[in-house]
């Protein structure tokens, strides 16, 4: 090995080469180290950020913290104002919202990977579903308030926030279970087939089983983008203060991230301090659902394997 | 339909006679084609809302246009939608001005911090931190939007900025870093993903030709990465132009360049209206219907439309257009 190497040319002067390269090498790798450096910095930064985030709301709402908050109706004192309605509001919008999304969201989900030809419009849906994942929220809001609140009647009632919101997830969940749907492998299917049943007996019984716990996880997921989105809400619902529970679909509603809203632009600072202890309780919810998902996704992923 | 089929034991003992009943085929047939139907119509829907959503917003402007012509919405420089009567004047360009000043600052900080933590995560991290970092970046992108305006009207402008610079209590400035900061997580996580198809061979490729660690991530992963790359920047955008509250709650109601103590249209450190703030503000003002107040929400919101539309399909364009494809 040695002695091939002597007889290449390129030994011949190997302190020339070296003194032409070597400074190079040292700044080239100095450059590498500070930039490396700047990359952790900035992702490092995330960490930094976060933690603002979280002061910036801990500091002034854990002392307003209190069992009050969540049982009390909004007042215009401070001192007793509560966020109880907001509560009740999100959990009815919420939970229509996702049944409307999860329904119609899995169903979509079925088709475009079950049934749907591989052609032209099938694309065009496929495309469009990912165009809807992009629209701004406040312009389902808009969508909303002309066709759910005007066109057919509902006011700006539970119904017609869940309706939109629903729409608003929707894309969420078509993704997050097509992905799942996709991931059932096709000899679970072919076995199925050759026991002689049907498309979708195999599907209901075969299919959608094996891919139920990505299917939960995307409704969680898209539960958990429902419950913090504000902007079509105050479209559809406006932003005025609610002081009851909703007991019908037709009633007015009131959501936390409203709430929070409401609370956030009054000028006093009591109110500020009142809407960063909504906002933890917000948060608590989110992380939540999150936990459930993480779980979920574990407890499952533990049981199958293909 | 009552046909029978004959089935065999093999047991030995003579031909055992089982009828098979087929007659649940029919009704079986019936509901395969009813779940079929079904299934399609659950995915019309999602193409019926797209329809329903252009539809609504072009049909409603059209009354909004009938009192102001396009050309005078379009290039007006003055926007006073709130007031009362003949005051009103519907020129679109400060409310536009405000969308793309808080879009430009979102981009300046979620561009250059989200690519950075998308190459340290994908080409220098060890697993020790990208189990921490993850994570933190997941939490930020899953915090509500109105705990970012929150963030950006009492930390951002009074801890932040005012040290710094002249800043209003509502202003631009700290709207758009709330949105570069909500943004962020976005920008990493999708450059991340374009980063890590690279094929290791590239990497080492690069490595046997003696380029450094730097050198090899920003001249070879980078450039082969970089539809994907860039079609992240582009929908951080599209989210920073469509983001609602951060800017209702933060950037205040009065058009950009049209306070009393504003020095221009530029102007980040006063108040700025954007397209999606005027629209919250005005629903959050009970505004009366049918008055071209309230159609003129819709002429916003379909200018919105056009402009993150038209970012999406360019970022899919971008994503496929000039993708390297690897075996």
């Amino acid at each position: 090995m040695s002695a091939g190497i002597q007889a290449s040319p390129l030994a011949v002067a190997p302190s020339a080469a070296e003194a032409r390269y070597e400074p190079r090498v040292r700044t080239r790798g100095r450059i590498a180290g500070g930039w490396r450096g700047i990359f952790f910095g900035a992702t490092a930064l995330a960490i930094v950020l976060l933690g603002m985030l979280l002061w910036s709301i801990l500091q002034p709402g854990w002392s307003w913290l209190s069992w009050h908050l969540i049982t009390a109706m909004p007042s215009r004192i401070p001192a007793n104002a509560g966020m109880n309605s907001a509560i009740w509001g999100s959990i009815w919008i919420v939970s229509i919202s996702a049944v409307v999304a999860f329904v119609i969201g899995l169903g979509c989900a079925i088709y475009l990977e079950e049934y749907a030809p591989r052609n032209r419009w099938t694309g065009f849906i496929q495309t469009n579903i990912s165009n809807l994942a992009g629209v701004p929220s406040i312009v389902y809001g808009l969508l909303g308030l002309v066709v759910f609140v005007d066109w057919l009647h509902m006011g700006r009632s539970v119904l017609a926030g869940a309706l939109t919101m629903g729409l608003l997830i929707l894309p969420v969940v078509v993704i997050s279970s097509r992905e799942a749907i996709r991931a059932v492998p096709l000899s679970l299917r072919q076995a199925s087939y050759g026991l002689g049943a049907t498309q979708w007996q195999t599907i209901r019984a075969h299919v959608l089983p094996s891919a139920f716990p990505g299917i939960l996880t995307g409704v969680i997921l898209s539960m958990s983008r429902a419950i913090g989105e504000t902007a079509p809400l105050i479209v559809v619902g406006g932003a005025s203060q609610v002081l009851f529970r909703p007991a019908s679909l037709f009633d007015p509603f009131m959501v936390m991230p409203l709430q929070i809203y409401n609370w956030t632009s009054r000028p006093q600072k009591e109110f500020e301090h009142l809407a960063a202890a909504a906002i933890i309780v917000l948060m608590i919810v989110l992380l939540l659902f999150n936990a459930v998902a993480i779980l979920l996704r574990q407890h499952f992923s533990k049981k199958t394997r293909w | 339909m009552a046909s029978t089929i004959v089935a065999r034991s093999g047991s030995g003992e003579g031909p055992e006679q089982v009828p098979l009943d087929l007659s649940g085929k029919r009704n079986r047939d019936i509901s395969e084609h009813l779940v079929k139907w079904f299934l399609l119509g659950c995915s019309l829907l999602t193409v019926a809302t797209t329809i329903g959503i252009i539809g609504i917003l072009i049909y409603e402007s059209l009354s909004f246009f009938r009192h102001v012509p396009i050309r005078a919405f379009l290039t007006g420089t003055t926007w006073t939608a709130l007031s009362r009567g003949d005051q009103q004047q519907f020129g679109v360009i400060p409310l536009v001005t405000g969308t793309v000043m808080t879009a430009a600052v979102s981009a300046l900080i979620s561009i250059p911090l989200g690519l950075s933590a998308a190459i340290y995560l994908s080409e220098y991290a060890g697993s020790r931190a990208r189990s921490i970092l993850k994570p933190v970046l997941e939490l930020l992108a899953g915090v509500p939007t109105i705990v970012y305006g929150f963030f950006a009207l009492t930390f951002i402008t009074p801890a932040l900025l005012k040290p710094w610079l002249k800043v209003g209590a509502f202003n631009g400035l700290s709207a758009g870093i709330a949105i570069g900061i909500m943004t962020l997580p976005m920008v990493a996580s999708l450059s991340e993903d374009a980063l890590r198809a690279v094929p290791r061979s590239l990497r080492e490729a690069a490595y046997g030709l003696g380029a450094t660690k730097f050198e090899t991530s920003v001249r070879v992963v980078v450039p082969a990465a970089i539809s994907g790359i860039i079609a992240s920047f582009i929908l951080a955008v599209s989210r920073a132009v469509g983001e609602t509250m951060i800017v209702a709650v933060a950037a205040g109601g009065s058009p950009a360049g049209q306070t009393a103590v504003s020095s221009g249209p530029f102007d980040l450190t006063q108040s700025m209206q954007t397209m999606t703030g005027f629209i919250a503000y005005t629903f959050s003002s009970d505004v009366p219907r049918g008055s071209s107040q309230f159609y003129s929400l819709f002429g916003v919101g379909l200018l919105l439309f056009i402009m993150t539309f038209a970012m999406n399909v360019v970022s899919q364009w971008v994503a496929r257009r000039y993708r390297e494809v690897y075996e």
